[in-house]
């Protein structure tokens, strides 16, 4: 394999991190490739979190997680200025519910002003109820940072990724990295080989941004000097008849793992609250489990009282990827050209834009020419959103194509022309198309949308309905007729009646009125 | 059989138009073509009209309406013909997005792109969704083979597709129930349906002719407590519950499976009711309507399993005849007959339907009771009308008929519906 048929720059990885940095390449004159595990980018840790845009103060500026922080946060308002995501600086408020805690909102607060996040204002418990009437009477005091903010990350990740393959970068996906093969003895210098079940690729640069799996891949790179461990959290989301029960994110004040439980406004207008932090052995295990409930609303109610889980309409767990080190793993590796972003663990999300920047600096530093484009387009297509129109551009929309007025998720009012459209931006799976269309996300759950997704994905796909999973592997939906376990023979004798006169055995009888 | 009948020019203006073409708005096209209303649109967003009853394959329709035992489809069918007899303009693949006040139904549908129709009366007849696997909160996994057994039965029923190989159903309703003995007629092993409440959910003779029939066992006071696998459904943990509902751990075993069926329960599908301002009935979940199955706001009536949940198509033709009629005279320019009487849920009631009554024509009244009654029951409306039954379950729907005739002597507004064991004879059979 020759050096020029080498991909300038393969990320390992398409969550945030790995499809943020590939946008922030595709505005040079590069060939980037993401290899991503998952049947779509944004399956792991990126679709499975609380969505927050930290407001800057949390972080230790002295580690590299704390320093990313409020950059970071900048960040995503340049990418929500280009790319036009939900993003809302909700704010959020720390709270102290007893005076030994006062200390702690001093120290986040001095921290915070030193790493220039603006706007910090300490708050009386008067104000607080003002703004916030629904909080604990306990609270005695509070930081108020306007610069958080709510994301939903999905639909980031997933316009980020889009604009980046605009923008001529190729995502590939259902590719694990399963070896990666050393430059050939004979040219020291040339590109590493990254190899998947399916394919071998060249390349002079590779980013590990490999998530939960960034050790075992940096192993196979021979640079194992880390290991992630997962560190789950458990979250719940609220009816949405209880939104603006808080405007702001609420914290309450950090432990030595963890940020602690938050109640939090979602971009979406519901409440959620959690995460719980519980180390697990299992990187894949996202259960939610009796004792992590129990754990997140007992914390829940300190802070807001009203909250109950009998609101619960629907949970989810993510798995945060920790080094051992306890900070983010970045940066170039012994291996000539491995560059790890690994240990992306909380702040990641809102680190990411950050990380992207610094990572460009390290593969410049380490020798990749960063040639700008002059025809980089860094503004997203967006999908279109049938619901939020006006009836005229509805109207509008579906005289010029009929899809637009073929409902499918009546619990969104989701349409069949935004299914395709989804489709056709990579959507491959049931959850593909839920997530980026909110097809299924309703009360109904995709109990009426889920055969006309479907079949829309296994027509476009050319796959049979057998094929289409909910998000990859072995999560087929449907199987064919003749797969049963074992088909009765139609003539045998069932019990009690004759197997052909069972359907109409019930003379006489209501039966289900459906 | 096609159920479909795309209008050839849809009319700027309808005297009713109708939300759903299932019984309940098959029923009230009928009813308001009756009682003179020149101009009926019924707008369904399935392909075919006929609603859930599509999917209903099995027998048990009719009975009432057709004094004759048939299938879901059928029993659609016999009414659509009578629709399009009674040139009422159809429109399938259509969506009614807002009934806005003054009567302007905003709809959708690719035949006629995003549009408006004015409409004198409008009858909402959406019938029911089921609850999910939210409603619940079953911790674990959240793998594919989890749906609700209503749309695993339109997969099989409908799609020619099985939901999985083998199957644990979660609650004894009626679609559960169906739907245990549809899957072993399809070659899907089904493990057993299990139930949180010490009585099954669904109507007895399902669980005979269902369950008993086909082998299948019936876990009562058990429950669904943990769902296992990453991609697909591996296994659930099941546990019975004590007196209180509480999973008792210490005695929770595991069921290999690679398919879970939630049946546990219906609720209306009233949100175009609620974003059109009509007042709700938290023990329905549906609009409160009048003796005329009108909502609170005028001119929008509801019938069906919007309204509450029927256990008998049957009864929902039967009840959507009344608020097409009622659409029918009110855009005919009829006059509103006074509602001037409540009625409350009492002793051993979960709701009553209607919430409101007029002394001016005969109603009939549904309700549901809360406890079943093993032995004789007393029916009872305040101390105008009574009428004893065999028994009640929850699982079945009972009805008391009012005549104008009982009210004669009554002066209050409010009447109270009992359901109490019967101890004498004061009351005899009601014949009716």
């Amino acid at each position: 394999m020759g050096r020029t048929l080498a991909h300038d720059v393969v990320v390992i990885g398409g969550g945030v991190v790995g499809v943020t940095l590939a946008r922030v390449l595709s505005r040079y004159h590069l060939d980037v490739v993401v290899l991503e595990r998952d049947a779509e980018v944004g399956f792991g840790v990126s679709k499975a979190n609380s969505g927050i845009i930290h407001s800057g103060i949390h972080g230790d500026p002295a580690t590299v997680k704390g320093a990313l922080e409020w950059p970071g946060n900048v960040g995503w308002l340049r990418l929500r200025d280009d790319l036009g995501f939900g993003f809302a600086q909700v704010g959020e408020l720390l709270v102290a519910l007893a005076e030994d805690e006062l200390p702690t909102i001093e120290t986040i607060e001095a921290q915070g002003r030193r790493k220039g996040v603006p706007g910090l204002t300490r708050w009386e418990p008067e104000r607080i109820r003002r703004a916030q009437p629904n909080l604990s009477r306990e609270v005695i005091a509070a930081l108020w940072a306007p610069t958080a903010g709510v994301v939903n990350p999905y639909e980031a990740v997933l316009l980020i990724a889009d604009n980046a393959v605009r923008n001529g970068v190729t995502i590939a996906t259902e590719q694990p990295v399963i070896a990666i093969d050393p430059p050939d003895p004979a040219d020291p210098g040339g590109p590493l080989v990254l190899r998947t079940p399916t394919r071998a690729l060249a390349a002079r640069y590779v980013v590990n941004a490999a998530g939960l799996y960034a050790d075992e891949v940096a192993r196979m790179a021979g640079v194992g000097t880390f290991t992630i461990t997962g560190r789950k959290g458990e979250e719940y989301l609220l009816d949405k008849r209880l939104a603006g029960l808080v405007t702001s994110i609420i914290f309450p004040c950090p432990t030595a793992t963890s940020k602690g439980t938050l109640v939090t406004p979602t971009f979406d207008g519901t409440i959620m609250v959690g995460p719980t932090a519980e180390a697990t052995d299992d990187k894949d295990d996202t259960t939610t489990t009796p004792e992590g409930a129990a754990q997140v609303f007992a914390a829940a109610k300190r802070l807001v009282p009203a909250i109950s889980e009998r609101d619960v309409i629907a949970e989810f767990a993510g798995v945060r990827a920790v080094a051992d080190t306890e900070d983010f793993v970045l940066g170039a590796t012994a291996r000539r050209g491995f560059i790890n972003a690994a240990g992306i663990q909380s702040p990641g999300l809102t680190a990411a834009p950050a990380i992207a920047d610094h990572l460009v600096e390290v593969l410049h530093d380490e020798g990749l020419a960063l040639r700008e484009k002059r025809d980089w387009r860094p503004r997203a297509e967006h999908p279109v959103r049938f619901a939020v129109l006006s009836t005229e551009e509805q109207a509008e929309l579906a005289a010029r194509d009929p899809r637009f007025a073929q409902l499918v998720c009546r619990c969104e009012l989701i349409t069949e022309a935004e299914i395709v459209d989804a489709i056709d931006r990579g959507a491959r799976t049931l959850d593909g198309v839920k997530f980026r269309t909110r097809a299924g996300m309703g009360r109904c759950q995709g109990g009426f949308c889920t055969w006309r997704c479907l079949e829309l994905l296994a027509e476009r796909c050319g796959l049979p309905i057998t094929a289409v999973t909910k998000r990859g592997g072995d999560s087929w939906i449907v199987c064919d007729r003749s797969d049963a376990a074992e088909a009765p023979d139609p003539t045998a004798e069932a019990p009690g009646t004759t197997a052909s006169g069972i359907e109409l055995a019930a003379a006489g009888v209501p039966a289900d009125g459906g | 059989m096609v159920l479909t009948a795309e209008p050839r020019n849809l009319a700027s203006r309808y005297d009713v138009v109708i939300v759903g073409a299932g019984p309940a708005g098959m029923a009230a096209a009928l009813g308001a073509r009756d009682r003179g209303a020149a101009r009926v649109l019924l707008v369904d967003r399935e392909v075919e009209a006929g609603g859930i009853l599509l999917q209903c394959i099995h027998a048990g329709f009719g009975l009432h309406a057709f004094d004759e035992e048939i299938t879901g489809p059928e029993y659609a069918q016999r009414f659509f013909e009578q629709v399009l007899e009674q040139d009422v303009d159809v429109l399938t693949d259509g969506y009614v997005m807002d009934v806005a006040s003054g009567g302007r139904v905003k709809l959708m549908s690719p035949s006629v792109g995003v549009t408006g129709v004015d409409a004198g009366a409008v009858v909402l007849a959406m019938g029911a969704r089921e609850r999910t696997r939210g409603a619940i909160r079953i911790p674990g996994d959240r793998p594919s083979g989890v749906m609700t057994a209503g749309l695993a039965q339109k997969l099989v029923n409908l799609d020619g597709y099985l939901p999985g190989r083998r199957a644990v159903i979660l609650g004894s309703g009626d679609i559960g129930l169906i739907m245990a003995r549809r899957l072993v007629l399809e070659g899907v092993e089904v493990v057993g349906v299990f139930e949180l409440l010490s009585h099954p959910s669904g109507l007895t003779r399902n669980v005979v002719q269902c369950l008993d029939d086909f082998d299948i066992p019936l876990h009562l006071s058990t429950t669904v407590v943990g769902i296992h696998g990453r991609d697909r459904l591996e296994r659930v943990t099941v546990a019975p519950v004590d007196d209180d509902r509480v999973p008792i751990m210490a005695k929770a075993w595991d069921v290999d499976c690679d398919t879970l069926l939630l049946s546990i329960g219906l609720i209306p599908d009233a949100e175009l009711a609620r974003t059109v301002g009509a007042q709700m009935d938290p023990l329905t979940g549906g609009p409160v309507v009048s003796g005329t199955m009108e909502t609170t706001v005028p001119g929008v009536f509801a019938a069906g399993n919007v309204v509450h949940v029927n256990d008998l198509a049957d009864w929902v033709s039967m009840e959507a005849r009344v608020a097409g009629d009622g659409a029918g005279a009110l855009a005919t320019g009829a006059r509103r007959p006074e509602q001037d009487i409540r009625l409350l849920p009492g002793d051993n009631v979960a709701y009553v339907v209607p919430h409101t009554i007029s002394s001016d024509r005969p109603h009939t009244v549904s309700f549901r009771v809360r406890r079943p009654i093993h032995g004789p029951t007393l029916l009872r409306l305040s101390d105008v009308h009574q009428r004893k039954v065999r028994a009640v379950v929850p699982a079945e729907m009972v009805t008391l008929k009012v005549a104008p005739r009982l009210l004669e002597g009554f002066h209050g507004d409010v009447l109270r519906v009992d359901a109490i064991p019967a101890t004498d004879d004061r009351a005899g059979e009601d014949p009716s």
